[in-house]
């Protein structure tokens, strides 16, 4: 690559984010960009095609004031990067990671590509560290894993700011071997009062000072928002794999992402795939997912926790969808159980963490934990099942058990879901094993006999006295 | 045929670059689907199309960096894999080079297959030996297609290096070629054989639902669609693991990074059942991952196939696991759009249909050109948005396929795993293993297979009735069928991947499940018949039992299936009549 070059007159054609040069300079696809006009603070974008005449860019801030006379651009002769070093924690940054706490610059030891190239499958560490988070929908049932992708499938109004912040604050491992999370949080086109709820809640936890924020808020450019979790995650892999630490990253709102990648899309003129989304997005999502993990020999560790909302509450829309097919499973949020005044209102059924048989059971959790958590699912299954008969026929077309599954269901949601304060493991597994108490035995048939007999509380749940 | 060596090397430039997609301007000529090395750091690339001097052109690997004017170089042959000894037990990228290099970065070595592979080789052959086309590692390794006649030298036994002459080879018309380790074929075109055979025997899985209600044929193909979560990845890992094939080639294809991790640290660690070896040293994987160049994509599924062929030519059993064809033909449709062709379907090329045929298509049992068995039977996953089966590549998969295994969503939420549905798969490939069958000690397999079927859908039937009036109302003869529905469903269909016992469940033992099985709703009709009551037979123990054999009964166990046929006859005998005289009633 080259040296700095700077070039005025050339620009043609500005288009939405796109801006046109003649090509009389000699740059590089990709190539990191600051447009310049006046002496206004420059404006970030990158080379995204060249040919024999023509050089365009692709603006990742607003056009607006730009005039094609006036406007300068200066070739960085690189990629855009970000510079890491010490002292990354305890700052905010804006979505391209320029401080905006009012603190000095940070003193990069190295600059490193944002998009960074993809972690070889060959050397990656397979993800096998239970993270207790205190919450039992997860902890029991789909375990959060050190160094996994987890998204949360929410919805507009539903608590998962509160769930998120909750999740920041308890995680940890269960033997506390290692030293705590350190936390990114990446708003991504969020409000200002959610991005500040979030540095409040960290603050009075003591927890700011191992927190890095990155901030793109609703009312800055859009296509900003693109760079922003690149950026972010660019520097949690600096506090992972240089500094060793196991990093925490909340991104939120991935909708707003994408919103910025169909628009930014659209004004390519490309042909767009599902609901005017471009047809790559789903390798685009991947290049920001697949940043999770670790490879064999770091100290550290990358975990993922992307909040996404679901536009219309659809989980089959192209956001949620594309995601789940990425990620390591997904948290899903449920509007009827938020309703119904069940905090936090998971729906455990189309939640999943497809690392919970890697990390739990004997020599991670306990030995029955799996075994427990697979039983809870087919019953609660079951008795969501029969939820749905009796809405139609009526609790009086039911059999004797399976008025007992409906009442199951209703248990379920209310006092293992359902809580008041973080749980540890173990008191998540009693609920459920006395949750189980209530079914007719033979229909355990996940669980052993010797687990039974360990476990399941027996007689009648009216002979029991919690029943 | 060999790749064309006659064509001269060309020379061009780029004139427009944008993502993986280059425009050139060509000084010499070039050939579509030539291999092509694009910029000084040589990005391996492919010609797409020719218009006079100018050409498109697609780029393997990260395109940052380019820039007009940056020079193009022809390779003179089409994309083209080095195939040879020592491929298994090893990972690689979309393009056969080896990603085991030790970089944290997916950056495979370069020039590859130059990086240093060695092959022992047994001297099998001697001078004056004659030698068919496309001979077998039993001779000396493999002769590429299209090369035969007398060995008139040959390499001392031992170590050699990739690209040594193992042995030189005089033809009929008195042509001499020179016999490396490795020869190199172009992925795109399907390897010759002999003769396509009949594709009649199945390939074992070890998984019930697959081997007893949906098989699938050794060179056969078979489909696993399914929404995010419902099972596919670990489906296809399961069958690479335990189904009777000699030779596993995995190909990852724009999924998840951590799922070929997993598959390299656990598969030196699992053993053949078969024959006690590491099931690593029968697997090949290659890996793009979500996150790796889109367009190397597009060729990892070739490379796979191409790897598999050359291993069925050496008159093995090879399965294909490609997970998921579904990002294969997404990188169709994003290269596709980048060239501004017309797009069809949800955007996908109007080709889309053909090339998943061609690809398909490449399954086969045959005669190879050395005169051995050998077949390649291809398991695609498909991934489609919202788990809506009717989008296209789905639909145009199911065309081609011969074994349909759809996922379903309430099942994988109720972990009843595998969540292959009964009522949404089919096998037209089970209409010719009844003999198989019978061969391996179950000569009612047929029948037995029909009465599940009917009984699953007479379930689903039962189901929807009781929605309206509720299970109360249902005759106790109905009632009886769903209780033994839940029972196929509990004790033959599910099957957890990460049980040590029942991961696997050898033809026999499956026999065995079935037999006790049907023996118990023939039997519970009979109790029903004298008058106990549903509620009865659905509380008897050993429902229990039999719910819960795949976990409690092994392999190595499999006699101890008798202890349940007596505690099945007891418990649903008549009042009165001896047990002794019902015992083996089997
Ligand atoms: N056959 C099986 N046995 C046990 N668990 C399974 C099985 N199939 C799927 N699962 C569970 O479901 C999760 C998702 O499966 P996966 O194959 O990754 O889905 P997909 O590839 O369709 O997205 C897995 O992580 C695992 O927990
Ligand atoms: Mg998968």
């Amino acid at each position: 690559m080259h040296a700095e070059l700077t070039t005025q007159g050339t620009a043609t054609r500005i288009d939405g984010p796109l801006l046109f040069l003649e090509r009389n300079v000699e740059v590089t696809l990709g190539e990191a960009v600051d447009v310049l006009i006046g002496d206004e603070p420059p404006r970030t974008g990158r080379v995204t095609s060249l040919d024999d005449d023509t050089i365009v860019i692709e603006v990742l801030e607003t056009t607006r004031g730009l005039s094609l006379d006036a406007l300068r651009v200066r070739f960085r002769g690189e990629p855009i990067s970000m510079g890491v070093g010490p002292g990354l924690l305890g700052r905010i940054f804006n979505g391209i990671g320029q401080p905006v706490d009012g603190g000095p610059p940070v003193a990069a030891v190295s600059q490193r590509r944002v998009d960074a190239p993809a972690m070889n499958p060959a050397r990656r560490a397979l993800p096998r560290d239970f993270i207790e988070t205190g919450v039992s929908a997860i902890d029991l049932t789909n375990s959060l894993i050190r160094g996994q992708k987890l998204p949360i499938f929410s919805s507009g109004g539903l608590p998962h700011d509160r769930l998120a912040i909750e999740i920041a604050r308890h995680a940890r491992l269960r033997d506390a071997r290692a030293g705590e999370f350190a936390i990114v949080f990446v708003g991504i086109g969020v409000s200002y009062d959610s991005a500040e709820a979030f540095r409040r809640a960290m603050e009075d936890s003591g927890a700011l000072g191992h927190t890095a924020m990155f901030l793109n808020l609703a009312s800055e450019p859009s296509p900003q928002r693109l760079l922003a979790p690149r950026v972010a995650l660019t520097a949690a892999e600096y506090l992972a794999f240089d500094e060793g630490r196991h990093v925490l990253v909340i991104l939120t709102d991935m909708t707003n992402y994408c919103e910025a990648l169909r628009e930014v899309s659209a004004s390519h003129g490309e042909i767009p795939s599902r609901k005017g989304y471009p047809g790559y997005m789903y390798s685009d999502l991947a290049t920001i997912y697949e940043r999770a993990g670790s490879t064999r020999g770091a100290a550290g560790t990358v975990t993922q926790l992307p909040i996404l909302t679901m536009p219309a509450d659809d989980i089959s829309h192209p956001i949620p969808d594309l995601t789940g097919y990425i990620t390591e499973g997904q948290i899903v949020l449920d509007r009827a159980l938020d309703r119904r005044g069940v905090y936090p209102p998971i729906n455990v059924l189309p939640s999943l963490s497809r690392l919970f048989d890697q990390g739990t059971g004997k020599g991670y959790t306990h030995a029955d934990h799996p075994a427990l958590a697979h039983q809870l699912f087919a019953s609660y299954a079951k008795a969501t099942r029969v939820r749905v008969l009796a809405s139609v026929v009526g609790q009086e077309g039911l059999t004797a058990s399976d008025r007992r599954y409906l009442a199951f269901a209703d248990r379920f949601e209310r006092e293992l879901v359902a809580q008041e304060g973080a749980r540890h493991l173990d008191e998540s597994m009693a609920v459920g094993w006395r949750l189980l108490g209530d079914l007719p035995r033979g229909e355990l048939s996940r669980l052993n006999d010797a687990q039974i007999a360990r476990h399941v509380p027996s007689g009648p749940p009216s002979e029991r006295a919690d029943g | 045929m060999p790749p064309d060596a006659t064509l001269p090397m060309s020379e061009a430039r780029i004139r427009a670059i944008s993502g993986p997609v280059l425009h050139g301007l060509a000084r010499g000529p070039f050939v579509v689907g030539e291999a092509i090395e694009v910029g000084n750091a040589r990005l391996p690339g492919e010609v797409i199309r020719l218009d006079g001097d100018a050409f498109v052109a697609q780029v393997y690997e990260d395109t940052t960096g380019l820039k007009p004017g940056d020079p193009v170089r022809g390779t003179s042959a089409p994309l083209s894999v080095a195939l040879g000894p020592g491929l298994p037990g090893r990972i690689y990228d979309g393009l056969l080079r080896r990603l085991d290099g030790g970089d944290a970065a997916a950056r495979p070595c370069r020039g590859s297959p130059s990086c240093r592979r060695s092959a022992r080789q047994r001297r099998l052959a001697r001078r004056g030996d004659r030698r068919v086309r496309g001979a077998g590692p039993a001779s000396l390794c493999m002769l590429p297609p299209g090369v035969g006649g007398t060995v008139v030298d040959i390499a001392p036994a031992g170590e050699v290096e990739a690209d040594a002459t193992l042995a030189v080879v005089r033809d009929d018309s008195g042509r001499e070629h020179r016999i490396a380790p490795f020869h190199r074929w172009p992925v795109r075109r399907p390897r010759p054989v002999t003769q396509r055979l009949p594709a009649d025997e199945p390939l074992v899985t070890g998984q019930r639902i697959l081997d007893t209600l949906f098989p699938v044929a050794r060179g056969g193909r078979a489909a696993i669609p399914g929404g995010f979560g419902t099972g596919k990845t670990v489906l296809q890992e399961t069958l690479a693991k335990w189904c009777h094939a000699d030779i596993i080639v995995y190909v990852g294809c724009g999924e998840r990074g951590n799922e070929m991790a997993e598959v390299l640290d656990e598969f030196p660690r699992l053993v053949d059942p078969r024959n006690g070896r590491a099931l690593m040293e029968r697997t090949v994987i290659i890996a793009n991952a979500s996150n790796m160049p889109v367009a190397a994509r597009e060729a990892s599924i070739y490379t796979a196939v191409t790897v598999a062929e050359y291993f069925r030519d050496q008159g093995l059993h090879v399965a294909l696991m490609a997970d998921s064809t579904s990002r294969w033909a997404e990188a169709l449709r994003e290269v596709s759009g980048r060239l501004g062709e017309l797009p069809g379907e949800a955007g996908y090329p109007a080709y889309l249909g053909s090339r998943l045929a061609e690809f398909y298509e490449r399954a086969a049992r045959v005669e190879s050109l050395c005169g051995r068995e050998g077949s390649l039977t291809i398991i695609g996953a498909v991934s489609p948005p919202g788990g809506d089966f009717s989008e296209p590549v789905t639909s145009h998969t199911k065309r081609y396929v011969g074994c349909f295994w759809g996922l379903d969503r309430e099942r994988a939420q109720a972990r009843f795993y595998p969540a292959i549905h009964p009522l949404q798969s089919y096998s037209v490939d089970a209409s010719r293993f009844a003999t198989w069958w019978t061969a391996h000690g179950n000569d009612n397999w047929q029948r037995q297979r029909e009465k599940l079927l009917a009984l699953l859908d007479e379930q689903a039937h039962l189901e929807r009735m009781a929605r309206i009036v509720g299970k109360d109302a249902l005759p106790a003869g109905q009632q009886l069928t769903l209780i033994a529905a839940d029972l196929v469903n509990e004790a033959l269909l599910r099957q957890s991947a990460f049980s040590p016992v029942d991961r696997y469940c050898s033809p026999a033992r499956q026999s065995e499940m079935l037999r006790l099985v049907m023996r118990f709703i023939a039997l519970s009709r009979e109790a029903l018949a004298r008058g106990m009551s549903p509620d009865e037979i659905a509380s008897l123990p050993v429902l229990r039992r039999l719910q819960r054999m795949g976990e409690e009964v092994g392999e190595d166990a499999i006699a101890s299936f008798a202890a349940l046929w007596p505690q099945l006859e007891r418990e649903l005998a008549a009042p009165g009549a001896a047990v002794a005289e019902t015992g083996d009633a089997r």
